[in-house]
């Protein structure tokens, strides 16, 4: 028996190995080629670089503007997650604690329109804000991740702050603090696990959208990374070394978080998708 | 704890706290919304300052049009063998790796790194490995079906979609099959053991119809997802060869946006709309009636 579950075990390991390399060798073969020249690309793809040569990733590092790229996705995500996070948790909190018809009704709409999708709505959403010059502005962009963030926050915010006792919120009202204050000093703090969940599952859509900012934002300095490597790419196709660095130096930030924070995220995916 | 006894505080207390989200929620989803039904019953072509009503010819131009009709069966293709191969896959995955194997959680890790990378860079990740690596390797040794670039053959593109597609979304489903996995109690499964249960009679009646719920969710999130997907289509076909692979969020996109008939493709996509809130809420309603308490 002990014998039978030794080689099972050793089959699972081999099979989850093989796996395992098939899912990292796309990032792999970008890796070795970002190394090297457009001829030794074409020769052989497969081959490793014979020298670490950088000058595929300066040439991608300038032209891609990457650090305004950068900078660009980073200011749209951090506020993006910190205002729908910090916004929804209040909205969801006066739901739960003013059981008004109003609130409820608002709490069943928003829930309700989780259902529509983006494509349902980019259309008249680019008439609209072109229409009143809100266009091509990162901050009309964060106010627009709020509107479509914000339903699957108040739902995920709603279903937690349902279990926290009332009493602690009625006691620091006595003890003369405001609604604002009893929020931000005893609920807000009880929220941190939802808080987390939410802000991963957000930083992972935001920093990865595409079409929203490829709608929204037009001129070059206002791009995110997803976008500028998307133009990059299209205007420098045939530089094949150029375009390998690009897709690395835009994918190696997140991999360097995910490396530190592996955990966290894993199990704030975890938690979103219970819900 | 309802302090506001007059209508006026608890205006106040309401826009206080949920004012912000309610003015976003409203004029980013929901108006644009109602915006884009009134849309489907113009001839605007996104540049003329006026439009005029016609009533329901977008919708039967819609229907009367086999391009559409091509892409989106098109899609339901996709969204088919996709959704059956992610989470068979995921399945399989998170069942070896809550077996006790060691380096799980390295392996669990190492699944899940497509998810963190958006869909265009994946695209374009595996449009370099389909035309260069692939093509590379079937040529070099004598592999007739890598030997031409999948992405220039109309029929092994839509396959390449679908291969980007499960290999970007298994990790995420074999998250949530996990966490299903970790709910099953263990002494049922002991239990049933000492029974006399093999491990097939286990999975069968025990493990997958309490992993039900796993399955809802994931299936939902794939089929969702699966009928919304532009950012890999784009990066990795551009609909092409010859428009061969250009699903129906791309169909509606490039209608809208580069035909310039607006009408046209809001009515496209709120067909689109209509379908995948039936068969979403449809596959929900019948995975719940499977679910089964422990």
């Amino acid at each position: 028996m002990k014998r039978k579950e030794y080689i099972l075990n050793g089959i699972k390991l081999i099979f989850l190995s093989i796996v395992f390399v098939l899912y990292i060798f796309p990032f792999f073969i970008v890796l070795i080629n970002s190394f090297k020249e457009r001829k030794d690309i074409l020769l052989n793809p497969m081959m490793m670089p014979n020298k670490l040569n950088l000058s595929n990733y300066i040439d991608a590092y300038t032209k891609m503007d990457y650090l305004h790229a950068f900078a660009n996705s980073l200011i749209i995500t951090v506020f993006s997650v910190l205002l729908i996070t910090l916004l929804s948790s209040m909205t969801a909190y006066i739901f739960v604690r003013r059981k008004w018809k109003f609130n409820q009704f608002m709490f069943f709409f928003m829930v309700a329109s989780m259902i529509i999708p983006f494509q349902g709505i980019m259309i008249p959403l680019v008439k609209i804000y072109g229409s009143v010059g809100m266009m091509d502005n990162k901050w009309s962009l964060i106010y627009m991740y709020i509107g479509f963030g914000a339903s699957l926050a108040v739902f995920m915010y709603h279903g937690f702050i349902k279990s926290i006792p009332v009493e602690l919120e009625e006691a620091a009202t006595i003890d003369g603090c405001s609604q604002l204050q009893t929020f931000f000093k005893i609920v807000f703090p009880l929220l941190k696990p939802t808080t987390v969940t939410i802000a991963i599952l957000d930083i992972l859509w935001i920093w990865n959208d595409f079409l929203l900012p490829y709608l929204v934002l037009i001129s070059p300095d206002q791009r995110t990374l997803p976008l500028s490597v998307f133009y990059f790419y299209g205007t420098y196709t045939i530089e094949y070394g150029p375009a390998m660095a690009a897709l690395m130096i835009a994918t190696i930030p997140v991999i360097i978080v995910y490396l530190i924070m592996q955990k966290q995220i894993i199990k704030g995916v975890l938690q979103g998708s219970i819900k | 704890m309802d302090m506001e006894k007059s209508f006026l505080s608890k205006l106040k207390t309401y826009f206080i706290f949920a004012g912000p989200v309610t003015i976003a929620f409203f004029t980013v989803v929901i108006l644009p919304f109602i915006y884009g039904i009134y849309l489907t019953f113009t001839d605007w072509n996104g540049i003329s300052a006026t439009h005029s009503f016609i009533g329901f010819q977008n919708y039967l131009q819609v229907f009367k049009d086999k391009v559409f009709w091509t892409s989106f069966l098109l899609t339901l293709k996709y969204v088919f063998f996709s959704v059956i191969l992610i989470n068979a896959i995921a399945f399989f995955l998170a069942y070896l790796l809550t077996s006790g194997i060691k380096g799980q959680n390295f392996f669990r890790a190492g699944f899940f790194t497509p998810n963190l990378i958006g869909g265009i860079l994946l695209g374009f990740i595996w449009q370099f490995v389909f035309s260069n690596i692939l093509a590379y390797i079937g040529q070099h040794f004598n592999l007739p079906i890598f030997s031409a670039s999948w992405l220039t053959d109309p029929n092994k593109a839509f396959w390449a979609l679908v291969i980007v597609t499960v290999w970007q979304y298994s990790g995420y489903m074999m998250v949530i099959y996990i966490s299903g996995f970790m709910n099953i109690p263990r002494d049922l499964l002991e239990a049933a053991s000492i029974d006399g249960a093999n491990s097939y009679h286990r999975l069968k009646n025990i493990i997958l119809p309490l992993m039900v719920p796993s399955f809802t969710i994931s299936v939902f999130l794939t089929l969702q997802r699966g009928f919304m997907v532009y950012d890999i289509n784009l990066s990795l076909t551009n609909g092409g060869p010859y428009k061969s692979t250009e699903l129906i969020s791309m169909h509606v996109y490039n209608t809208a946006f580069l035909s310039q008939q607006y009408g046209i493709g809001q009515a496209e996509a709120f067909f689109l709309f209509a379908v995948v809130a039936i068969v979403t809420l449809l596959q929900v309603y019948f995975s719940k009636k499977m679910e089964v308490e422990s």
